[in-house]
């Protein structure tokens, strides 16, 4: 019993210098990627509460939009309204298709070979860039009813959230206890409606999650915007008639002039769609802790 | 299942369904195949309709010439994009030779250094940055940063000026709105996204490879060097890939800091111009040819953004299952 009676130094006090120089070097390096990441985090923050904050007021928020670009004074109104209305038309078009989607992916397709070029294929088309996107509606909506309209906005917006919708909503589905299906089959209930009143209702809070998640990133869009919806100055509640505009089209509109006045309204609207960004992630993050069926 | 057995059987148990339940479920069953079909349809239909519509613009110019012509006169009908595919290239590189790193930084520090609590913080500060839209990024860009960072650039110019080679790449310019500019933003855009494949990469690596370096004695470097890093490289791979064509593709951040002249200049300090950006830049004024030369280059950016995503998505795969196979 001799030869262990010295415990082995685990303490790492008598690692080589060069060793705990490169172990120590390495750490501070990793500890560094993080801080450049939450740097432009921090500036875009600041930068946009401080000089958005200042633009912000009543009237910001309901008023038309100026003509000119030198006008000083509010007006952002007809773009939120455009913001909202054209996000939530392309939700109600992209979040069933989306999840009727997943349903056949995860319930009927499993691991076919059609399912799983539509898995691979629908991730492909995560990838697809935004203007494609609007070029693709432009093209094939647009220019066959002649004329920019909202709701060549939703379209082309929906055809960005599909893919994530489908991919979010299905790893959702796949969450279900097999356990519920089979008790839904032993009563005797068929796969369709096994599939709406037991598998869905139990992925449905993981389901908004992710689809509200979709929005928050098309609500943010805007090269598509701007090819297809074209640019108005009052009030269009109508998606089906006449130009519109929304938030991110406004800021990019007006940050490339040189004018104060219209920088302004940039910042300010940029205040603006961050909020609402914002809103619909928490929303989303507290439907998905709430409500959260226990993952594996 | 029909009631032939012992009288006290329950009478006649109906698990067939009826003819219109049957129906209902095969109603459904094509319905969620439909909409599972739209994915593929919609992608086909990208393709089709823009090709016929861009097809005057590369009749004008040949498929070839439009892809390899250094002039872009639109009041000429003249549509070569070389300039704009070089601007694509260079920016998206350079902007994953600074996020891939740091993606990969951040991912480690996630996994490996960071204590549960803070990890849950940073976590956050990643996801934020991956929802603040790209033209606010494009904003704070152009109005804050570009003016504050432009005498940096000229300060070193001037510093590489005796070098030569490094002297041509970064030289003398008299704007913010270049290349490098356009290639940070794009950096910073991508980070997210790299960091979320390459922390879902690291979580694949099994926990007795960890264990394993350590009770050798490696130290935690040592550790990530000899034991994540090797059985992780080909997800790393795919992560990148994946924010490269994502940088490619983006368009209004980009359109707003580049500059927007069609040059090819090997100078990074000099305005330039990529493949998305110009066709948001120039849509609203462009008809005719034009419009059907900006339609072409979103073409060009699908087919080459698909054909980057399909293949990153192929090595992610390949991996994931080239692990799996290892260690299950």
């Amino acid at each position: 019993m001799t030869s262990l009676n010295t415990a082995p130094d685990l303490t790492g006090r008598n690692l080589s210098k060069r060793r705990a120089f490169a172990n120590r070097t390495a750490t501070i390096l990793i500890g560094l990627c993080v801080l450049i990441a939450a740097l432009p985090l921090v500036l875009v923050a600041w930068e946009v509460v401080t000089r958005g904050g200042s633009a912000l007021s009543l009237g910001f928020l309901t008023e038309e939009i100026p003509r000119n670009y030198r006008t000083e004074g509010p007006g952002m109104g007809p773009a939120i309204l455009g913001t909202l209305a054209i996000t939530g038309m392309a939700a109600l078009i992209a979040i069933p298709i989306g999840v009727l989607g997943a349903v056949y992916l995860n319930e009927y397709g499993k691991n076919r070979p059609l399912a799983r070029f539509i898995r691979t294929m629908a991730d492909v088309m995560t990838g697809v860039p935004s203007i494609v996107m609007g070029l693709f509606i432009y093209v094939a909506y647009v220019l066959v009813i002649g004329e920019k309209v909202g709701f060549g906005g939703s379209l082309a917006l929906a055809c960005l959230m599909l893919p994530i919708v489908i991919r979010s909503a299905e790893e959702m589905l796949r969450l279900v206890p097999d356990e519920l299906r089979q008790a839904s089959a032993g009563l005797g209930a068929r796969k369709w409606r096994t599939t709406m009143s037991v598998v869905l209702p139990s992925a449905s809070s993981g389901i908004t999650s992710g689809a509200l998640l979709a929005v928050a990133r098309a609500a943010g869009e805007t090269a598509p915007i701007i090819v297809t919806v074209g640019l108005t100055y009052i009030y269009k509640p109508d998606l089906f008639y006449g130009e519109n505009t929304t938030l991110a089209a406004q800021i990019y509109r007006n940050a490339t002039q040189p004018f104060a006045a219209s920088q302004e309204r940039a910042w300010g609207a940029a205040l603006t769609l961050i909020a609402i960004v914002f809103l619909f992630t928490v929303v989303s993050r507290i439907i998905a802790s709430r409500f959260a069926i226990d993952k594996r | 299942m029909t009631a032939t057995a012992t009288p006290e059987a329950p009478a006649e148990v109906d698990l067939g369904g009826e003819a219109r339940s049957r129906r209902a479920d095969w109603g459904f069953r094509t319905l969620v195949t439909a909409a599972g079909l739209t994915v593929l349809a919609v992608l086909g239909l990208i393709l089709v309709t823009t090709s016929l519509r861009a097809a005057p613009a590369f009749q004008d110019e040949g498929v070839f010439g439009f892809i390899t012509g250094t002039r872009w006169a639109p009041n000429d009908d003249v549509f070569g994009t070389f300039p704009m595919l070089y601007g694509t290239l260079v920016t998206s590189l350079i902007a994953m030779v600074i996020a891939v790193p740091v993606s990969i930084g951040i991912a480690l520090f996630i996994t490996e250094v960071a204590h549960r609590r803070s990890r849950k913080y940073i976590v956050t500060v990643i996801d934020l940055l991956a929802t603040v839209p790209s033209v606010v990024f494009g904003l704070v860009a152009v109005l804050v940063v570009v003016p504050a960072i432009t005498p940096a650039y000229q300060w070193f110019a001037d510093l590489v000026a005796p070098v030569p080679g490094l002297n041509a790449i970064f030289d003398e310019s008299n704007t913010g709105r270049n290349y490098i500019t356009a290639s940070l933003v794009l950096a910073i855009m991508a980070i997210p996204i790299i960091t979320s494949i390459a922390r879902e990469v690291f979580a694949t690596v099994p926990e007795t490879d960890k264990q394993a370096a350590y009770a050798l004695g490696a130290t935690r470097w040592e550790m990530v060097k000899g034991a994540i890093l090797p059985h992780s490289f080909g997800g790393l791979v795919g992560a990148s890939m994946l924010g490269l064509g994502r940088a490619m593709g983006e368009t209004i951040a980009v359109a707003l800091v580049i500059g927007g002249s069609v040059s090819i200049a090997a100078n990074l300090f000099e305005p330039g111009n990529t493949m998305a950006a110009i066709i948001a830049q120039q849509w609203g004024e462009s008809s005719g040819l034009h419009q059907d030369a900006l339609i072409a280059i979103g073409v060009e950016l699908f087919a080459i953004t698909v054909i980057i995503n399909f293949l990153a998505r192929v090595v992610v795969r390949r991996a994931e299952i080239k692990m799996k196979g290892a260690h299950s």
